[in-house]
């Protein structure tokens, strides 16, 4: 039952094979047993959960029914969850309950779908690699069977593998830089990030706002698509998002992908790639020629600029976004403050771990009086040349092809002293949050055992397209069927 | 020396709007602390602003009223501290791309002159909360219910050279917005908040000096004395030699004092930025067409309309036209008073006397306009003396009775003006009165004639209970007496 997908258990219970209730207990049980290896998850919600199950079972026997009606699955810990602790992965908000559900919380909830609990992830969405949470490291699934305690990527690391470990066959994601991409690549997973505005912010705590985008993870891409059915839309609680019809994604899956153009980004194919991982990389882009698509080299010349702008504008957002947890209305506090700036300093000291100080710190500083033109604005006008360099590729071709990832997942504590090794993590994927497009990454084969993503850009509001090329290739490949062991 | 006194305003204004600028809270005046502030004004973790186009739509009416150019594009910036009643951590505002650019004011000033003060810009921007400090022995209660209320900050050229003319403009400014109703204007409970830039430069000088800043001057008076204060400060301590510090000062008015709040060097790096969460605002030629076709009549057309339709002169229609809510008042007094002559001077006199030795505005007036007006044509038509008037107002006043002939009837204050009673009247006191009457008419000087009138006015009005209309009682006396 726990290698079934979203559209496998959708048909189970609608044929009465299962409840919602015997499913959910499965997947709990599972959850109980497994995740000791992988600590996947921040919370596990099992009694909230199994009540969810069985207003779900009513909800099908009275007719009412979505194909998310009873389905398990789990929010990564970013998303506000009414009256379940949401902690963004940091001790600042260990205790925080919101009294309220982001718009993506409230229209699984709407859909009838059972959230099991809260993933891991890096603290604040900040990080490559899901080892600043605050609740501890979340181990990959693959690697584990070589004795190996690898990485899942991260920030989305806990969606990513309690996905890959079959604890939750879907879980939300979110991606400021790569944050669903990397980590879905890492575990072999399939996860998709719309287009900015696509899907509401609200509720979903903010790293860097101008980036941050909710997104879907599955092991298919036809699941991804019944997520973001649920997670696609226009939210008036959200002023950047947008007001844009929202097709069923699940409809165009089976398009046949006959003529469809392929660029390859010379610049996403140079020698920071490793040869293995781009021969697997090429060796789906053929998969793709023998569905009939056509394949030319493009450039993206200032794709290299962009971990450059990145790392000024997202902390230069993050610095501003994290100003309100100051211990005054929510969240930890220090004991016994002596008065207001040791109330601040201290809170802040104690309550945020230290990628999350170095961002704040990086941009303040990018934002002070002096710096500001030849960091902040400098890094805008990079970040209008990225998009520029994308929108014309687009003129060309209809999707971009390239590796997800530089290399595989690696091993725990590896990168972590050393903080722009950690950021060259997603030298692929980063270009793309700038530019506000949609992007997936797709199971593609493995390198050493381990897995390795086929990252698809599209062109703003093309995820249908996207999913519709993913799905075609997962008819002829089984990449995202491999179980770790 | 001589000195140039060089002064430019910024004023808060906040706007009249229901609910808050970026939340569905209410901004309603006096509710329990923190009632008023939901996730998004608590700054709860992952909640977004979203702009209130009311907000827009008065800064857009502001902008016309004040002759400016309205900015087709306006961006909101975060302005960056840290403030327990500051919920974010930063101030949503505008900073490179204000809602209003460029406008300006005409004063007209007591000398007869118009005085035109520039307006830099005026942008849009969130209030923050109120930080209590007293009731929480040693610690500070924080109340939000402020926090997110919009407000236009106008910051003017620094065109005025005393503080008659900076009153003068924030009177202006103040008649402007409650005009278009984009503001309560009550100053009390901080509707309009005044910062004040001053410095001081030898007079002709073209080379401004170093500006000090007032804040948060709440009232008119204490506007004035604040500018008073600081002019002599800085001017004692340029004659000293001295010079001056730039920095923020807080103006106590009770005790006509200041104190340094921070100087330059303490000010914040505020690292303004665009707000991601909010996109540019894209302003159109309808919405601007819109707001300028619900424009309400400003002040200075008030003006010019109050001499055409009422016959005031300039002085008195300067006067009841620059507060909405003393025009309104007025223009409801003299559409029940006829005689709008006559209104201006009860509303100039008892009425603003009253207000003021009571420390109420117009809008808390216990008489209303309607009622000024009655009394007003019981004076014309001589129903009642002007003394009777008094009584009458007073009754109003203090809310005895609502209606003007109720009072005058309870209280007898009805004149008589039937000559043929009145003239009875006459015969009767003269007669009883032999010595006087011939005294009278012995008297060649028509001066100490005159006064000795007075001597029968007394025994008039006894005779006739205080009704009779002392007026006719006079006519008729000189008449008889004259033979």
């Amino acid at each position: 039952m726990h290698n079934k997908s979203v559209a496998e258990l959708s048909r189970e219970l609608e044929s009465g094979q299962v409840s919602s209730v015997e499913l959910t207990q499965q997947f709990l049980d599972r959850i109980k047993r497994e995740d000791g290896k992988y600590n996947s998850f921040i919370t596990v919600t099992e009694e909230q959960a199994l009540a969810d199950a069985q207003a779900a079972d009513a909800q099908r026997a009275a007719g009412n029914v979505t194909p998310w009606t009873g389905i398990p699955f789990a929010h990564k810990d970013i998303f506000c969850t009414n009256g379940v602790r949401t902690t963004c992965g940091s001790k600042m908000l260990e205790n925080f309950v919101p009294p309220y559900d982001a718009t993506v919380t409230a229209n699984f909830r709407q859909a009838g779908a059972v959230c099991l609990g809260k993933t891991n992830m890096d603290e604040f969405a900040m990080g490559s690699s899901t080892e600043s949470s605050y609740f501890g490291a979340t181990t990959n699934p693959w690697g584990l069977g070589q004795g190996e305690k690898r990485v899942p990527g991260g920030s989305s690391g806990g969606s990513a593998a309690a996905v890959a470990a079959r604890l939750v066959p879907a879980a939300t994601a979110t991606d400021t830089g790569g944050s669903i991409r990397q980590p879905a690549a890492l575990c072999g997973v399939t996860g998709l990030k719309p287009t900015y505005g696509r899907v509401s912010r609200y509720g979903m705590i903010a790293f860097a706002s101008s980036l941050d985008q909710g997104g879907t993870m599955a092991r298919t891409a036809e699941d991804n698509a019944l997520m973001l059915n649920v997670m696609a839309g226009f939210d008036p609680k959200d002023s950047t998002s947008l007001d844009r019809e929202v097709p069923d994604y699940t409809v165009t899956l089976n398009e046949p992908l006959k003529g469809l153009k392929i660029g390859l980004p010379k610049e996403y194919f140079s020698d920071q790639l490793s040869p293995a991982m781009e021969q697997q990389v090429r060796n789906a882009v053929r998969e793709y020629e023998k569905l009939g698509a056509t394949v030319k080299e493009v450039s993206l010349p200032n794709a290299k600029l962009a971990i450059a702008a990145y790392y000024v504008i997202a902390p230069a957002e993050a610095s501003a976004n994290l100003s309100r947890f100051d211990g005054v209305r929510y969240g930890y506090r220090c004991e016994d403050p002596k008065d207001l700036m040791d109330l601040y300093t201290r809170t802040r000291a104690e309550g945020f771990g230290t990628e999350v100080k170095r961002r704040i710190l990086v941009g303040t500083y990018a934002l002070s009086a002096g710096y500001f033109d030849a960091y902040y604005l400098k890094a805008q006008k990079v970040r209008r040349l990225i998009q520029q360099d994308f929108i014309n590729a687009f003129e060309e071709v209809d999707v971009l092809m390239s590796p997800t990832t530089p290399s595989p997942a690696f091993i725990q504590g590896e990168k972590t002293s050393d903080p722009v090794t950690m950021y060259l993590e997603d030298v692929f994927t980063i270009a793309i949050n700038l530019a506000g497009i949609p992007a997936m990454s797709v199971p593609a084969g493995f390198v050493d055992g381990l897995p390795v993503g086929l990252q698809i850009i599209g062109d703003y509001f093309s995820e249908a397209r996207l999913l519709n090329a993913a799905h075609q290739f997962q008819q002829v490949t089984d990449w995202h069927q491999r179980e770790p062991q | 020396m001589q000195w140039d006194i060089v002064i430019g305003l910024e004023i808060h204004v906040q706007l009249a709007t229901r609910t808050k600028i970026f939340s569905g809270s209410s901004t309603a005046y006096g509710a329990e602390p923190n009632t008023q502030a939901n996730a998004v004004d608590l700054a709860m973790p992952g909640t977004l602003p979203v702009p209130n186009e009311q907000a827009f739509r008065y800064a857009v009416m502001f902008g016309l009223a004040v002759n400016a150019e309205i900015e087709r594009r306006s961006v909101f910036e975060r302005k960056n501290y840290f403030y327990p009643d500051l919920p974010k951590g930063y101030q949503t505002t505008q900073l490179e791309r204000p809602i209003v650019g460029p406008g300006y004011v005409d004063l007209d000033l007591a000398n007869g002159e118009t005085k035109r003060v520039r307006i830099h810009h005026a942008h849009l921007e969130e209030d923050a909360g109120k930080s209590l400090h007293e009731d929480f022995h040693g610690m500070t209660g924080v109340d939000l219910n402020r926090a997110g209320t919009p407000l236009i900050e106008v910051v003017t050229e620094p065109d005025m050279t005393n503080a008659e003319e900076a009153v003068a403009f924030a009177k202006k400014l103040h008649g402007i917005v409650t005009s278009l109703g984009i503001c309560d204007g009550d100053m009390s409970q901080g509707s309009m908040r005044f910062d004040v830039n001053i410095s001081l430069k030898p007079k002709g000088s073209d080379t401004l000096g170093t500006r000090t800043e007032t804040k948060n001057l709440n009232s008119f008076r204490f506007m004035e004395q604040a500018i008073a204060h600081e002019v002599e400060r800085q001017m004692d301590i340029l004659e000293d030699g001295g010079t001056i510090v730039q920095e923020t000062r807080l103006y106590n008015g009770d005790r006509d004092e200041s104190r340094s709040m921070r100087t330059k060097e303490e000010a914040n790096d505020y690292r303004y930025f665009p707000c991601p969460d909010l996109l540019p605002v894209e302003i159109d030629d309808s919405f601007i067409e819109q707001a300028r076709d619900s424009l309400p009549e400003l002040p200075d057309a008030r003006k010019a309309r109050f001499m055409e339709q009422y016959g005031l002169n300039d002085y008195d229609a300067g006067l009841l036209s620059g507060d909405s809510k003393l025009a309104g008042f007025f223009e409801d007094a003299a559409s029940h008073g006829k005689d709008a002559k006559l209104v201006a001077n009860w509303i100039q006199g008892e009425f603003s006397a009253r207000l003021n030795a009571e420390e109420k505005s117009v809008a808390d007036s216990p008489i209303t306009g309607a009622q000024l007006g009655d009394l007003v044509v019981r004076i014309a038509d001589n129903t009642i003396s002007s003394a009777g008037a008094k009584k009458v107002f007073e009754a109003l006043w203090s809310g005895e009775k609502d209606n003007v002939d109720a009072i005058i009837d309870a209280k007898g204050l009805k004149q008589v003006s039937d000559t043929g009673a009145l003239e009875a009247m006459v015969d009767e006191v003269l007669a009883g009165m032999p010595d006087q009457v011939a005294q009278y008419q012995q008297e060649s000087d028509p001066k100490k004639q005159k006064k000795m009138l007075g001597g029968f006015m007394g025994p008039l009005m006894k005779a006739s209970k205080g009704q009779g209309n002392p007026k006719l009682f006079n006519e008729i006396l000189v008449k008889k007496l004259g033979g």
